[in-house]
């Protein structure tokens, strides 16, 4: 019973974290029609910086915030500077991310040696929860928390803002949305740049779990991918709703088969891909 | 044409001394891995320049081939069997994946190529027990073709060349042929090629499955030469390379492939002995062939050749 209770709650919390990764790379994919391959670089970057930052004597919640703004400010560079230059060049755009991802994975390599780096959850964090003579992980509830409210305030961003709006029409019909006087072009930037905060922010929250390790971002790039093929790209819902599946069914694979953890990943995506191959929540392309 | 067929032969000539110039083991090992990384860029290159499907787990039919093979061939099967079975298998997976790749275009068939690609990868890195995980699997050793032994150096080179040549030939009839044309219009004109009665995703998903056996074959040299598989050869570093190998040359050229597969293995040894950074440096490559060199080599230089013959031609047509 403990052991399904644990599972199920890690589960959640995993997906929690997913939610953090693959909101920002569905935003941007559903603007920009790109998936930027260097995502799952981004989330290694952060937890590298956020582990140096609290190894060099800094607060947990100061290297969450550090390392978010280090990635964030790394996308507007990115963004900016190379992928600019390739405007209105999908594929090339999308080769490009690939190109930096692998520079990312081995700069990474070169300054933090091929040793993984454990990041010690917050001391305040560590003792578990005891709630109805159960232990949870507080810190992993904490994530969750996080991961939710990041979740309100996107889709109160999305949803009850100017700039929501202008996203969304962004992400509905370019053409349009340009033709009526939408700066497209720095919603570009401000969308990409908010991706890789939150992932160099789920970054260093995910350390604690999932440590800094070489090929970190490898493991975390299919997730997103995956999360985003289920639930459509640039449905912040679909997001939600694809992190608790993925992080649920990689979750109990890992802890039930270890072997096959990735073959239960390709199922749900088979399903949805003969069924709806726009994903839950995706809109059908124009 | 004659011209055409003077040139094959001239390159078939020099294939064919590359071990009698060559006598050092190394670079003629290096000449066999350039042949099977050409081979893979190839068959690759079908979807990509051909199909304008770019695909980025193609290094899956690799993985797929050789673990199969492995395990085949541990399992008790004859080296002929096996080659057959694993081949077959690889393929078979391809014709799956084309299916699923498939249901999407464009910057989605790259996802799905992708994600499967990277399961297959991680089936191979976590499951232990069939694959010996992160530490990879031995494959007893090279097959007796027709009882030859190529486990030395020069008869494997002209073993992996005779299956080039073999597949090159093939893929050069079939970009040559009806399917290679109607594969072009649906790359170039999806639209009038349905109203013209063709079936655009069975041209497609067929040139999949293509590209996978031609892969897989790649993929049955692979284990061959190294006589050995693990994760690494499947990552998405490998699908990336092969993919760069096919737009580095141009894609839409077929001697592209190969220009790209020479410069990409070579490049690689070269650096892989001096530094370690490797992969930056393929990195920066992507990035910088994307960037400045968006047609590849192979069409850049080609550019270059027409524009420097126009001059010397257009005084004679005055004269």
């Amino acid at each position: 019973m403990q052991f399904w209770i644990i599972q199920t709650l890690n589960s959640i919390a995993f997906g929690g974290l997913l939610f953090l990764l693959s909101s920002g790379f569905s935003l941007a994919f559903g603007l920009m029609r790109i998936p930027n391959l260097a995502h799952g670089g981004f989330f290694m970057l952060g937890a590298y910086l956020g582990a140096t930052i609290v190894y060099a004597g800094g607060n947990f919640w100061v290297a969450v915030v550090g390392a978010g703004a280090a990635v964030g400010v790394i996308g507007i560079l990115f963004e900016r500077l190379i992928l600019r230059r390739l405007a209105g060049n999908v594929q090339g755009q999308v080769l490009v991310t690939l190109g930096v991802s692998f520079i990312i994975a081995d700069l990474c390599l070169l300054i933090w040696t091929g040793d993984p780096w454990t990041l010690p959850a917050p001391a305040e964090l560590r003792p578990p929860l005891r709630l109805l003579g159960f232990a949870f992980p507080t810190f992993r509830l904490v994530v969750l928390g996080i991961a939710l409210v990041v979740a309100v305030a996107l889709y109160v961003l999305m949803d009850r803002t100017r700039l929501g709006a202008m996203i969304r029409a962004g992400v509905d019909d370019m053409e349009m949305a340009r033709g009526v006087g939408i700066p497209v072009s720095l919603l570009f930037t401000v969308v990409f740049s908010l991706g890789a905060l939150l992932a160099g922010l789920g970054g260093t929250l995910g350390a604690p779990m999932l440590n800094a390790y070489p090929g970190l971002d490898a493991d975390m790039l299919p997730l997103a991918l995956i999360v985003v093929i289920l639930g459509g790209a640039g449905s912040l819902l679909g997001a939600f709703v694809g992190s608790f599946v993925v992080g649920f069914l990689y979750n109990f694979g890992i802890a039930l088969f270890p072997d096959l953890a990735y073959f239960i990943l390709f199922l749900p995506m088979v399903l949805v891909l003969v069924f709806r191959p726009q994903g839950l929540f995706g809109r059908v392309a124009s | 044409m004659t011209r055409g067929l003077v040139a094959l032969l001239i390159v078939a000539a020099a294939l064919l001394a590359v071990p009698l110039i060559v006598t050092n083991e190394f670079y003629l090992n290096l000449a066999s891995q350039i042949l099977i990384y050409a081979l893979l860029a190839l068959s690759l290159n079908l979807l990509v320049g051909y199909g304008g499907l770019v695909s980025l787990g193609h290094a899956s039919f690799v993985g797929l081939t050789s673990y199969t093979a492995v395990l085949l061939l541990n399992a008790g099967f004859g080296q002929l069997a096996t080659a057959i079975l694993a081949v077959a298998f690889s393929t078979l997976c391809g014709a799956l994946f084309g299916v699923l790749a498939l249901r999407a275009s464009g910057i989605g068939f790259l996802m799905i190529t992708l994600a499967l690609g990277q399961i297959v990868w991680g089936i191979a890195y976590r499951a232990n027990n069939l694959t010996g995980g992160d530490n990879g699997i031995r494959y007893a050793a090279r097959p007796h073709p027709f009882g030859i032994d190529i486990s030395g150096a020069p008869s494997f080179y002209y073993f992996t060349l005779a299956v080039f040549a073999v597949a090159f030939f093939f893929i050069w009839r079939l970009v040559r042929s009806p399917f290679g044309a109607a594969l072009q219009g649906a790359r170039d004109q999806p639209r009038r090629m349905r109203m013209l009665g063709h079936d655009v995703w069975l041209i497609q998903w067929f040139a999949f499955v293509l590209a996978a056996f031609w892969g897989s074959i790649a993929g049955l040299l692979y284990v061959y030469y190294n006589l050995f598989i693990s994760p690494h050869a499947i990552s998405l570093q490998q699908s990336a390379e092969a993919l760069l190998m096919a737009i580095l040359g141009g894609a839409s050229a077929l001697t592209g492939p190969i220009v790209g597969a020479v410069i990409i293995t070579l490049v690689k040894n070269v650096v892989s002995t001096y530094i370690d950074r490797w992969n930056s440096l393929l990195g920066a490559i992507f990035v910088i062939v994307i960037m400045f060199m968006p047609f590849g080599i192979v069409p850049g230089l080609r550019q270059l050749w027409t524009r420097w013959r126009r001059p010397a031609k257009s005084p004679e047509r005055a004269a």
